[in-house]
């Protein structure tokens, strides 16, 4: 029997034993068992397909989703249609540029929208401010390639600017979901209060 | 911080969460939780330029060597080295197939006592795990907690209020929490139970992994049990779902089984493992894959007192030490796959011999 995946004989015979529709039986060689084996899950890009077929099925239309496709994150510049192939986002603002669209999908996969776990003690001020530091980095790379070391300074300091307003801003965001989660054990875990 | 890449002491001891011993551990191989974390000002790595990922690396490196308390830890650039090397700490467990076959910087940092490693540039910037024996998961749990707020002090995490941490995969926002229990089930394997088992936890939000072998006779019986959601549990829930919701019911399976096995079939059960052990100390070439068959078998015949001279702890290490690359580092030289065939099985005999004929029923 041959690989699924390649012409090589398929030495693994692997049963994903929680799909849905039963056991599934995978036919793999060992290369792809390998790589097939030591994924935390299954592959992101399965996941996210099983997602958006469950999605397409509950009323969005093809040429809705083509539409979707084409819809690019102005940080990074990743299409949807990339991200539905590939199963990975290019950059934390995606998770803002592209959250209605994300939201359906991770219902469907967490069943819930809401973090209600750790919380860093520190982190950005807002989703805004991390794709400025993102936009920023990629200004100062380019000053230091074209040896322009007075604007990569000047970039360095304004990143760090963010950076600590960031921090305090993180702060606060601690204190009040601190405050939102209070006489909650279970969610007490990271709250920093 | 120690920069590092001779793993030749490192091949000649084994990490602290193969040592077979921890709660259930003749069921319970190890638990393992991992953290995805990522640099707020970056893009995620499948949109980083090489320089990115060369300044995230060495952003992270001077961010680790500042903290207080990881002086002894070893910190591995993986470009640099080679593929067996590689392959060597994908083995262990130490690294991931994915940061293994990546191209571009990317490292790792080790632990002395193997319990803990931090990959930089893997599908996240930062994939922080934890491996126990047995099952450990709260002390695990506490362990990461505390590497992921030593971490959390210098490195400014992507993450909102609403989502959680953010990561390149949507599978993992929101606490980037992944809680991994390898269990032993032979028992399950024989008696035939083990996909009425996992079929009847479909609906518990886990993941139920199996190995198969070569045809349905050839079974590794290992199983790795996953919480499949990250958003919308605290870690401590997620914690304990795996830890104290499922994984002692499938305990509880197996060792019924087991004891089926022992009361209906003794001296079937018997002779089974001991053939198994008079093959692997006596082999003089043998497959990886037939060695992980028969291994199985040894170890659930030690757990079940029918062999009576080989510590657990043993048997686990061989698991790892006769995978290719570790035969080829313990050997000190290359060897093609047929050579490994013969040097697995004088690896085999020289841990096993003496082994034979002992083991009375109990």
């Amino acid at each position: 029997m041959k690989c699924q995946y390649c012409e090589k004989p398929a030495t693994f015979h692997i049963t994903e034993l929680t799909e849905p529709n039963g056991p599934q039986v995978m036919h793999l060689c060992e290369e792809h068992a390998r790589g097939f084996l030591q994924k935390d899950n299954a592959s992101p890009a399965v996941s996210v397909a099983g997602a958006l077929a469950k999605q397409l099925n509950l009323g969005q239309t093809k040429k809705e989703l083509a539409e979707l496709d084409r819809k690019e994150c102005p940080v990074c510049g990743i299409s949807f249609f990339e991200f539905r192939s590939t199963g990975r986002l290019g950059c934390p603002y995606d998770y803002t540029h592209f959250e209605s669209d994300l939201e359906p999908l991770l219902i469907n996969i967490h069943d819930s929208l809401e973090h209600t776990g750790k919380r860093p003690r520190r982190a950005a001020a807002s989703a805004d401010s991390q794709a400025i530091m993102i936009q920023l980095r990629r200004e100062m790379e380019e000053a230091i390639e074209r040896e322009d070391y007075e604007r990569a300074s000047e970039i360095r300091d304004e990143l760090r600017k963010i950076e600590n307003a960031g921090i305090e801003a993180g702060e606060d965001d601690a204190k009040s979901a601190a405050k939102k989660t209070k006489g909650d054990s279970k969610k007490s875990s990271g709250d920093r209060s | 911080m120690k920069r590092d890449t001779d793993f030749s002491k490192l091949a000649l001891h084994s990490g602290e969460w193969l040592r077979g011993t921890g709660p259930e551990s003749d069921i319970v191989i190890s638990s393992r939780i991992r953290l995805a974390r990522n640099l707020a000002d970056f893009p995620f790595i499948r949109r980083c330029s090489d320089e990115d990922r060369v300044s995230i690396e060495r952003t992270v490196r001077a961010r680790m060597e500042a903290i207080e308390g990881w002086e002894d830890i070893r910190y591995v650039d993986i470009e640099q080295l080679s593929e067996i090397d590689r392959q060597f700490l994908v083995e262990r467990q130490l690294i991931s197939r994915e940061i293994a076959d990546a191209e571009g910087s990317r490292a790792v940092a080790i632990d002395p006592n193997e319990q803990y490693s931090v990959m930089v540039n893997e599908e996240d910037h930062l994939r922080i795990q934890v491996m126990h024996s047995g099952l450990d998961l709260k002390s695990a749990w506490d362990q990461i907690n505390s590497l992921d707020d030593q971490l959390e002090g210098s490195i400014l995490y992507a993450y909102n209020q609403k989502y959680g941490y953010l990561t390149a995969c949507p599978t993992n926002v929101g606490t980037g929490l992944r809680v991994s229990v390898m269990l032993h089930l032979p028992a399950l394997v024989i008696t035939q139970q083990i996909e009425k088992v996992f079929r009847s936890m479909q609906r518990i939000n886990v993941t139920v992994r199996g190995l198969y072998g070569e045809g349905s006779q050839y079974t590794g019986d290992f199983y790795q049990v996953s919480n499949q959601i990250t958003l919308g549990h605290s870690e401590e829930d997620l914690v304990a779902l795996v830890g104290e919701n499922v994984v002692p019911r499938i305990i509880e399976y197996e060792r019924k089984a087991r004891d089926f096995l022992v009361n209906q079939g003794q001296k079937d059960l018997h002779d089974d493992v001991s053939r198994a052990l008079g093959i692997l100390s006596t082999a003089k070439k043998i497959s990886s894959e037939e060695t992980m068959h028969y291994l199985s078998k040894v170890r659930m015949g030690v757990n079940l007192g029918l062999i009576s001279d080989v510590p657990v702890g043993t048997i686990n290490k061989l698991f790892i030490d006769t995978q290719p690359a570790h035969l080829q580092k313990l050997h000190g030289r290359l060897l093609g796959s047929s050579d490994r065939n013969v040097e697995r099985a004088t690896y085999l005999q020289r841990h096993l011999s003496g082994s034979l004929g002992t083991g009375e029923l109990n």
